[in-house]
């Protein structure tokens, strides 16, 4: 937090030595700096840090935007977590992120390593933007489409399963199934995230200690098993953390697969916030809501980092 | 897969070349399947989207579009006001992504090559906002917008999208890249501070700009949540929310037509894929390295 400038810009790995970044910074102006920093530090401000705290006391409100807002102390956090539909939706999103997550992870894990291994430039290539691709679309559009895929009676994904003699499965319309769905799909456009970053994690990794691990006699998968997961520690944790707190906050594709349903079974964290907030106009429970999913999303990004001082081995 | 044989006694060249070339295969085998079912899912959109409405349902699918077919199109300019959710978008999208890399490049060059008393502590505040999820400001942000007077306006989805603590955080560490002895150089050629970043650095980072500018579009063009909630009448509308909304009008009527519109949305995507693919996966890796 404190540190001074001079160690930051040596920490930011900056090409020119920092003495010389403090040099220049001589001839330079304060006033010349705020006039600069203006547009984004008034604007995060305003709809950020003003917003933050505004939620933090907006949590301890009851208010419904027609009436005055009424203190009401910790009653919110105490409705909303005996509110049956809250528990059951941060259930849901934490079954989501366990099983997302390692999908996800596992997933991208074992292409990159396949693609990593000897291959043409050209084939490389194009696998990486292949996996790349679904990226860059939105999560509305590819929710519509993969609502049709999934359709029970005429979905491409049935026709492919009932060739190889497996009957029509109920996507949509039961709870396992429009769970499953929403899983599937929002690995299949995340995955390549993790993919990238395990891509990078991976070219850093010397070729010298395979050729060591080789001479020891180690092959095939028992080298990825005592080389390659040691040294992708550090790739692993960043990329478990980032997709941890991503799936935590899923909301685009259960709100255009299955609008939560049926029932509440593909309900989410912020689905519910959503709702509370803007369907039911229950503004302080919806902030309440917030303020626990946050201290959530917190307290994993600070696990992270104590893990990695006991786990993740460094070169 | 070795046998314990094979590893104690070393393996004659040849079989050994046939060996990890049965490795090979298998991997590229696994890594067609893979890419088959991740794009598998779009060009079955795409040849769906190109065939007439009355034939959408039509198995075994097609995953090429043979005989292309431009009804479905045409339904959806009719159907929808594909034209406002296009303009709307693209002002959106297009305001965010010019005001991020603007203030970006304004506050990273300020972190990186200003002094200024605080520098350090306001810069881990800039680092401290990406932490914050949306789900948490969006109802302040929602009666921030309601307080101003900009229910329901499309500078509602843009003035609050524009300072970015990511794109400061690029730009900080692309002027740090730049060497210092520019800097140098023109003061002692008598430039001030203003002019030295203008005719300088400026135009040195461009290319770090259009990397914040090629993320803030592709995130903004698909964003869903924030409009879902900060746009009320139809004509604020931008696509993602337009294409559900026509989704659910049509339940399952003609498919293809809802799938013209979703491929349409995609071609800007697509122009960013096939253009600034490079830089786009630099973006979004960035600041995730040792």
């Amino acid at each position: 937090m404190s540190t001074t400038t001079r160690h930051r810009a040596q920490a930011a790995g900056s090409v020119a030595p920092p003495a010389a970044h403090a040099k220049a910074g001589r001839h330079s102006q304060p006033w010349l700096a705020w006039l600069f920093l203006a547009p984004t530090i008034l604007g995060m401000g305003l709809f950020t840090l003003l917003p933050i705290v505004a939620s933090l006391v907006l949590a301890f409100f009851r208010w419904d935007i027609i009436s005055a807002p009424t203190f009401v102390g910790f009653d919110n956090f105490a409705e909303v977590v005996q509110d049956p539909t809250v528990r059951v939706s941060f259930l849901n999103t934490l079954v989501f992120v366990v099983v997302a997550v390692a999908l996800q992870l596992g997933l991208a894990l074992a292409l990159a390593i396949m693609v990593q291994e000897k291959l043409p430039a050209w084939l490389r290539t194009f696998f990486r933007s292949a996996f790349f691709f679904p990226l860059i679309l939105s999560a509305a559009s590819v929710s519509i489409f993969m609502r049709y895929l999934f359709n029970e009676q005429f979905g491409v994904v049935n026709w492919a399963l009932s060739l190889v003699g497996i009957p029509a499965v109920p996507w949509l319309t039961t709870p396992g199934g429009s769970a499953a769905v929403v899983i599937l799909v929002y690995v299949w456009q995340n995955f390549g995230f993790s993919f990238l970053l395990f891509v990078g994690g991976l070219a850093s990794i010397p070729v010298e200690t395979y050729e060591a691990a080789s001479l020891d006699g180690a092959t095939g998968w028992r080298k990825h098993v005592h080389v390659t997961l040691p040294l992708l520690s550090p790739t692993t944790l960043l990329a478990s953390v980032m997709a941890i707190i991503s799936a935590l906050q899923v909301f685009d594709q259960p709100y255009v697969l299955t609008r939560g349903g049926p029932g509440d079974s593909t309900r989410t964290a912020v689905m519910v916030i959503f709702e509370s907030a803007f369907q039911r106009l229950e503004f302080g429970q919806a902030s309440a809501i917030g303020v626990i999913l946050t201290l959530i999303i917190m307290a994993i990004t600070a696990a992270q980092f104590r893990l990695s001082k006991r786990f993740v081995f460094y070169q | 897969m070795t046998t314990i044989s094979e590893r104690t006694q070393a393996p004659a060249p040849a079989a050994a070349r046939r060996k990890t070339n049965w490795n090979t295969v298998l991997r590229v085998v696994l890594l067609l399947i893979a890419a088959a079912l991740t794009l598998g899912p779009v060009l079955w959109t795409l040849s769906t989207s190109l065939r007439s409405p009355s034939e959408s349902f039509k198995l075994p699918p097609s995953f090429f579009p043979w005989n292309p077919d431009f009804t479905s199109y045409a339904q959806v300019f009719r159907q929808l006001d594909m034209v406002i959710l296009v303009l709307n978008s693209a002002l959106v999208t297009g305001l965010i992504a010019v005001g991020q890399m603007v203030s970006a490049a304004m506050a990273g060059y300020a972190f990186a090559n200003l002094k200024f008393r605080g520098r350090g502590a306001l810069f881990s505040i800039v680092l401290a906002t990406m932490m914050v999820p949306v789900q948490v400001t969006i109802v302040p942000v929602f009666m921030l917008i309601r307080g101003m007077g900009l229910s329901d306006t499309l500078l509602a989805l843009i003035l609050p999208a524009i300072p970015t603590a990511f794109g400061t955080f690029l730009m900080r560490q692309y002027f740090l890249g730049l060497p210092a002895d520019l800097a140098e150089a023109a003061a002692i050629d008598g430039a001030s501070p203003w002019r030295t970043f203008r005719s300088v650095y400026a135009p040195l980072a461009v290319p770090g700009m259009a990397i914040v500018g090629i993320l803030a579009f592709n995130f903004h063009w698909n964003e869903f949540f924030r409009p879902l909630i900060l746009t009320i009448s139809e004509k604020n509308f931008t696509l993602p929310l337009g294409l559900v909304s026509l989704q659910g009008n049509m339940g399952t009527g003609s498919i293809s037509v809802v799938l013209a519109g979703v491929v349409l949305s995609m071609i800007p995507a697509l122009v960013v894929f096939m253009f600034g693919q490079r830089a786009l996966q630099a973006g979004l890796t960035a600041g995730t390295g040792k």
